[in-house]
């Protein structure tokens, strides 16, 4: 069985408890302030901008909202902490009891949510900076974190993967987190345990910590289910204890054993009043909630009678599906919004690096290229040509198509001579296709196109082609 | 323009500032002589003060206790674990007593971060009292009271968790207030026990005490647990007399032990108050007699939890070890006896398995103790009783004996416990040394408690 803790970075402007700017990358401890510091005397106030982006993300999971929740302070002692402890919500959390459905390996599978709670974060160590000594950043200090704990309703390795996915893509969709895996936006804790088909005991649990990509929760929780069996195999029983991830080295090391776990000693933080949430602002959150990505993928595939995978592409971003239902609105074709969107605006993007609401061209811009597509004004081809142009420059994709002599040529007396001179150069070819060898059309149809410079209409070739040479 | 600059202020006409000047070095002359108090842990330097002439303290010197947070000088906490830490910013009471024309006269001595009732837990050294150099001041905000009982400044601040203002006021025979919990911002006051410090103020009259008290009152953004309540002129309250007051006498505050002179002395301020035309009833608060232990389980459970991060690593004086354990080990030793029993016993009753007999037991305890206080307050407007079982004892006497010591907050700690405000006044003098009788009020009614002081004070000034 294997439940999971998933830590999440709210993507607030400013820190949980004070208004240091929360960011990432900048100069060590250049966005901090005594609060975050843990100075003596000073004091966390809570930004109510990272409690809206909580009930987001619990409201999303179906959670039931605790109107009122309690702070409570977990101790330990660890360089990167500077108070001493962290301050986060044990007995009374934010929320409790929802689930996540998702199309796991063996159909769809629903994984229960046990408790969604906010907490701040610790600073960083940094190992690599001064000779011979750690140094401390605390930029990260007291930052907002959501942690959602699961029930261990999971059972394979690939399906946890598959489920953080779905995860990821529902905080997104309602945009608590920017969910970027390399700025540790999502870390992931996994117990798990083993039973005996049959007998109902359960094994004891071991926790993995330090993960930080999905395929790594796959790869390290593989190589514990086979270590346990290996042990309960050879008569041992699997010891308690907390395992940490080795990502290079693709191995689990032993972080510290039940003896000596950590006794975090919690109590309610005198600090902060009880965290208090009205039904006023639990109704505003859930009406401002978008359509998640499962919904928005069946409607996808219902309403639009999109391919389910056109519909699964679509949808993995919500950005994406708005730009595509935006283009579905100016009256574009829905498959062939689809094939824009996924097709030739995500190569743009990715090679842009920009999504689908930053990216300069905008879905009126790719619906008017598509209508000159569809009137025979320019070809397909070059359409993605005029996208890179209109993306590079800006403009307008008619002018950008005068302006290059993009323009398909579709003049019968232009593209007769074009035919003929085509004829006349292959003689050989022509004979081949007379002797009945139909294939060797598309050669001359590209002949055609060479000698047009690219500017013949392919299909007006195409006809005039054939009917030239059946007349001979 | 150039007229304008000629004009004299009448700060300059007073020449306060030479007056300020002289006093420091006069304070300074004192407390660097072979008569030193040690009341002071760092004293202004003239350099440092700002040219404030106008508010309602311009010119007036405040004695601030050193676990407020100042920019001008080190804040220690009485402990070596801070010795030299200077804060890079300043508390929110420090900050509005300056912009109400205060200046800093310099930071007192204090039980190490205010974990003591008698000022000899500093890790610099105890303070004496001024009445008489044999004996202890109080504490924990000792420096503070012995600095205005000494009249080296009319007015400081303290902090008082289980009374550690208003216990010191009463053994050096001045006036002390705790305020509501939330009435004070704690921004910039080093914690001991969060849920029960308050900054106070020490006074030589009530009138200094709640003038300083109502300059540093009121909401501020920078603690959630600062109230939003508007502040009433607590000096105006000074004078406004007992006329028609019901003052309760709760029976358990006059145990059968108390010293027969102690209890006279309460019976006659008694008398005066109701000279002064007050109407006295006993009342009961029973669940008084769990207020100790109730207290020293929640205020050492929040401590140890509050001192975690003097561990050596951004606090604290380190002291370099191989590896982080023992580096933790070692910088942890500077902490006093009593600081580390403290920390220990507040690590002990949070740990799993014993949280709910211990912290989970007092909590609910607290909230009886406040409901007692409730339930008076619906048929009293004040509660007299003893401030200290005793007047000031013999230094040393009670240094190797925790639980006597803690026994002389019997009397403070509910009003921390129950959040309400309490102000201690002098009532005289046991064998020539000062009484004090605190009076409690209901939440966010200082107005009635200094009233009732006042009137105390103003029937011993007619004696005169």
């Amino acid at each position: 069985m294997i439940g999971l803790e998933v830590h999440v970075r709210l993507k607030t402007e400013h820190k949980l408890f004070c208004n240091d700017r929360a960011v990432f990358g900048s100069e060590p401890n250049t966005s901090i302030c005594p609060v975050c510091m843990g100075l003596p005397g000073a004091l966390p106030v809570l930004n109510p901008e990272a409690v809206n982006l909580a009930l987001r993300t619990a409201l999303a999971f179906g959670c039931t909202i605790h109107f009122e929740s309690i702070w409570a302070r977990k101790s330990y002692f660890y360089p990167d902490l500077p108070k001493g402890y962290q301050i986060t919500q044990f007995e009374h959390p934010l929320a409790t009891k929802g689930s996540v459905m998702f199309s796991g390996s063996e159909g769809d599978t629903s994984v229960s949510i046990r408790r969604v709670h906010m907490e701040e974060d610790a600073g960083k160590l940094l190992h690599d900076r001064v000779p011979r000594a750690s140094a401390i950043d605390l930029n990260r200090a007291g930052t907002a974190l959501v942690e959602i704990v699961t029930e261990p309703d999971l059972r394979i390795p690939a399906d946890v993967r598959l489920f953080l996915g779905e995860l990821k893509q529902i905080l997104e969709y309602v945009g608590a987190s920017n969910c970027n895996m390399e700025e540790g936006d999502l870390r992931v804790d996994a117990n798990i345990s083993l039973r005996r088909s049959g007998s109902l005991p359960l094994g004891n649990k071991t926790e993995i910590k330090n993960v930080n990509s999905f395929s790594g929760v796959e790869r390290a929780l593989s190589l514990e289910i086979s270590r346990q069996i290996a042990t309960l195999d050879s008569g041992n029983t699997v010891g308690q204890q907390t395992l940490l991830w080795d990502d290079h080295r693709e191995e689990l090391r032993e972080m510290r054993s039940k003896e000596e776990s950590h006794d975090y000693r919690y109590f309610p933080e005198p600090d902060l009043s009880p965290l208090e949430v009205t039904h006023e602002q639990v109704a505003a959150v859930t009406e401002s909630l978008p359509e998640l990505p499962r919904e928005r993928c069946s409607r996808f595939k219902n309403v639009y009678e999109l391919k389910d995978y056109d519909a699964e592409v679509l949808t993995q971003s919500a950005a994406n599906a708005d730009y595509f239902e935006e283009l579905v609105g100016i009256e574009i074709d829905p498959k062939v919004a689809a094939k824009w969107v996924t097709g030739p605006l995500q190569a743009l993007m990715n090679e842009r690096r920009e999504d689908a609401r930053t990216v300069p061209v905008r879905p009126a811009e790719i619906a008017a290229l598509i209508g000159l597509i569809e009137r025979g004004v320019v070809s397909e081809s070059a359409a993605k040509s005029v996208l890179v142009i209109l993306a590079q420059e800006g403009g307008n994709p008619s002018d950008i198509i005068e302006e290059r002599g993009l323009r398909q040529e579709r003049d019968i007396g232009q593209l007769t001579s074009w035919v003929t001179e085509a004829l006349a150069k292959h003689s050989e070819e022509v004979a081949r296709y007379r002797g009945g060898e139909s294939r060797i059309l598309g050669y001359l149809v590209g002949q055609v196109m060479n000698s047009s410079g690219g500017a013949a209409d392919p299909r007006l070739a195409r006809d005039l082609l054939i009917k030239q040479l059946s007349n001979e | 323009m150039s007229l304008r600059n000629e004009v004299l202020s009448s700060y300059e006409i007073l020449d306060v500032r030479g007056s300020v000047v002289r006093s420091l070095d006069h304070i300074k002359e004192l407390e660097g002589g072979q008569e030193s108090l040690n009341a002071f842990l760092a004293i202004a330097d003239p350099e440092d003060l700002e040219p404030y002439d106008r508010g309602p303290l311009a010119g007036v010197m405040v004695a601030l206790k050193d676990n407020i947070c100042t920019k001008v000088l080190p804040t220690t906490c009485g402990s070596s674990m801070l010795k030299g830490y200077r804060s890079p910013y300043e508390a929110t009471a420090v900050k509005r007593l300056r912009r109400a024309g205060g200046l800093i006269a310099g930071k007192t001595n204090l039980d190490e971060f205010g974990m003591g009732s008698s000022t000899e837990n500093s890790a610099f050294g105890p303070t004496l009292n001024p009445v008489d150099r044999s004996l202890v001041p109080g504490g924990s905000s000792g420096g503070s009271a012995a600095a205005v009982a000494a009249g080296y400044v009319r007015m400081a601040l303290g902090s008082d968790t289980g009374g550690s203002v208003r216990q010191p006021a009463a053994f050096c025979g001045v006036v002390g207030i705790k305020p509501t919990y939330g009435r004070v911002s704690r921004y910039g006051l080093i914690a001991f026990a969060s849920s029960l410090d308050q900054i106070g103020t020490i006074g030589a009259t009530v009138r200094e005490a709640s003038l300083l008290l109502e300059i540093v009152s009121g909401h501020d953004a920078r603690d959630s647990t600062s109230v939003q309540k508007p502040v009433p002129s607590f000096k105006d309250a000074v004078a406004q007399g007992v006329k028609g007051m019901v003052i309760g006498i709760p029976t358990e505050y006059f145990p059968e032990q108390l010293d027969p002179p102690v209890r006279a002395l309460l019976d006659e301020a008694c008398e005066r108050l109701i000279d002064a035309g007050a109407e006295v009833r006993p009342v009961s608060l029973p669940h008084t007699e769990f207020a100790i232990p109730c207290y020293y389980v929640l205020a050492t459970a929040e401590a140890s939890s509050n001192l975690a991060r003097y561990d050596g690593v951004r606090f604290g004086v380190r002291v370099p070890a191989e590896g982080l354990e023992r580096m933790y080990e070692g910088t942890r030793g500077n902490f006093g006896a009593e600081v580390k029993r403290r920390v220990m016993l507040g690590t002990y009753v949070l740990s799993s398995g014993y949280y709910d007999a211990y912290y989970g037991t007092a909590q609910r305890t607290r909230a009886s103790i406040a409901h007692d206080f409730k339930t008076a307050f619906n048929e009293v407007d004040v509660l007299f009783t003893p401030t200290s079982p005793t007047p000031a004892f013999p230094l040393g006497e009670r240094v190797l004996d925790p639980v006597a010591m803690y026994l002389s907050d019997v009397f403070t700690v509910t009003a921390n416990l129950a959040g309400i405000p309490g102000i201690s006044v002098p009532i005289g003098a046991v064998g020539g040394l000062p009484l004090g009788a605190q009076l409690l009020g209901p939440w966010w009614g200082e107005n009635h408690i200094i009233a009732a002081a006042g009137a105390l004070e103003a029937s011993y000034e007619e004696d005169i």
